[in-house]
């Protein structure tokens, strides 16, 4: 006899799995490091997406067979992969062209914080190693949708959706829609607020206001 | 004109100097001019201004320039896997301009193409704006961001033939091409050089202008950074 396990929020492959059921077919799309990657894994059957890497291809293929690992065949995390029938190459500068440009549907990136007005912070902690941000501005900049998959709280629990990012920003004004362990902020446009969508299951509206100080449309 | 030389000594003489800039192709550890990095690094120039997406590992790529203190200034969009980059730039000897990444593509693109300077939207209300100049247009705002024009440009090709038209392999094309053109001069090593007449002329991703000086640079033993693989699945 199966238990009943009383579950709560969204696990990491969950969040990924909320964020894929925005994918359309024909979409043109570009993941983030982290749980974003993970969208990749839950494309619907029969739906064409293609993945853009920012380094410089479209049609990222899953990662090699042990032997067929190639040392030019890289996506933007630096990890080996492989290529598909669709695939093609490009150089960097034609890549954020289509980035910048409107041309790619939807990028998936995690964050440290996103304000109620859409900003976004992801890539440096004052004080800390700073790594550079990558293709991360560029993204936020020019991708037709932006959406943000993080957890809902920090490691110290303190909220992540707030008023005014404390750290400096990705890109101001960008974000459109936010999933987080425990529900999904959407908003129409960027003149407007953010409005709780979704919750996951076992997470009540409360719950949600309680661990978010950003302004939102329950 | 012969453009190929025997060795990556000779394919950079008398382009050297101290304080140059460079413009370096490669991502991460994938397309970088490793043959030419170790000459530069042999012949001692110092205060180099680099720039190039990544600054490599510790005494891989560009790393090897770092860890001999012949960097003064990085121009990259990423340095995250390096730990005497680290060092040097916490302890302020080691200057860093972090460029976005499609910005720092464009910036050399411009430099090459004649272009002194281009509006982005790229940044815009965030630190890589900052004393920048910033326009409207068609009711959005944008930040000027200027063309890189370096001393040299250093890159790294698969197959070229003896006129120096050049061809990339997969992803490791990402800034080389860009990288090639926004340089005074480009120096280019190349894994294959084959007689006139056996490329298409309608595959070229790089013409033969862009290249002055080249190399035969293989045997390679290409570096990755992070092998992932997938299983077979049982038969």
């Amino acid at each position: 006899m199966a238990t009943a396990v009383e579950t709560k929020g969204w696990t990491r492959d969950q969040m990924a799995a909320r964020a894929a059921k925005e994918l359309r077919d024909g979409y043109y799309v570009n993941l983030g490091i982290g749980i974003p990657t993970l969208v990749a894994n839950n494309i619907p059957p029969g739906m064409t997406v293609t993945l853009q890497s920012e380094n410089g291809m479209l049609g990222i293929g899953p990662f090699p067979y042990d032997d067929e690992v190639d040392p030019d065949l890289i996506n933007a995390g630096k990890q080996t992969i492989s290529e598909l029938a669709s695939s093609s190459y490009f150089d960097s500068a034609a890549s954020f062209a289509m980035i910048r440009g409107g041309h790619i549907d939807l990028t998936v990136l995690g964050a440290m914080e996103v304000s109620e007005k859409g900003d976004i912070a992801n890539w440096m902690i004052p004080g800390k190693m700073i790594k550079g941000m990558g293709g991360a501005m560029d993204l936020v900049a020019g991708v037709k949708k932006i959406i943000v998959v993080m957890e809902h709280v920090s490691k110290n629990g303190d909220p992540k959706f707030i008023p005014e990012c404390t750290l400096p920003l990705t890109g101001k004004n960008v974000v459109d829609m936010i999933i987080t362990d425990m529900c999904v902020f959407q908003r129409e446009n960027h003149d407007s607020p953010f409005r709780l969508i979704e919750l996951a299951p076992g997470v009540s509206r409360d719950e949600v206001r309680e661990k978010t100080t950003a302004h939102y449309v329950d | 004109m012969q453009k190929i030389y025997p060795r990556a000594e000779a394919a950079l003489e008398g382009l050297l100097f101290d304080g140059m800039t460079i413009a370096a192709g490669g991502f991460g550890l994938c397309g970088i001019p490793e043959r030419l990095i170790d000459a530069i690094q042999a012949s001692g120039v110092r205060d180099l201004t680099v720039a190039s997406n990544n600054a490599g590992i510790d005494n891989e790529g560009l790393g090897k320039l770092l860890r001999t203190r012949q960097v003064k200034k990085m121009i990259s969009s990423y340095v995250g896997e390096n730990k005497e980059f680290e060092r040097q730039f916490l302890a302020g000897e080691l200057e860093v301009e972090f460029t976005p990444q499609g910005t720092l593509a464009e910036r050399m693109r411009a430099g090459g193409a004649g272009i002194a300077g281009f509006y982005t939207k790229t940044g815009v209300g965030t630190v890589v704006a900052e004393g920048k100049e910033t326009r409207e247009f068609d009711g959005e705002t944008y930040v000027l961001e200027r063309g890189i024009r370096a001393d040299l440009s250093i890159v790294k090709g698969w197959k070229a033939d003896e006129a120096g038209n050049l061809m990339f392999r997969k992803t490791a094309r990402n800034f080389n091409l860009p990288a090639a053109t926004g340089g005074r001069i480009c120096v280019a090593e190349v894994e294959e050089i084959v007689p006139v007449g056996s490329l298409d002329p309608d595959c070229i991703h790089l013409p033969s202008i862009s290249v002055k000086r080249m190399i035969l640079g293989a045997p390679y033993d290409k570096k990755i950074e992070f092998r992932t693989v997938r299983q077979r699945e049982a038969a």
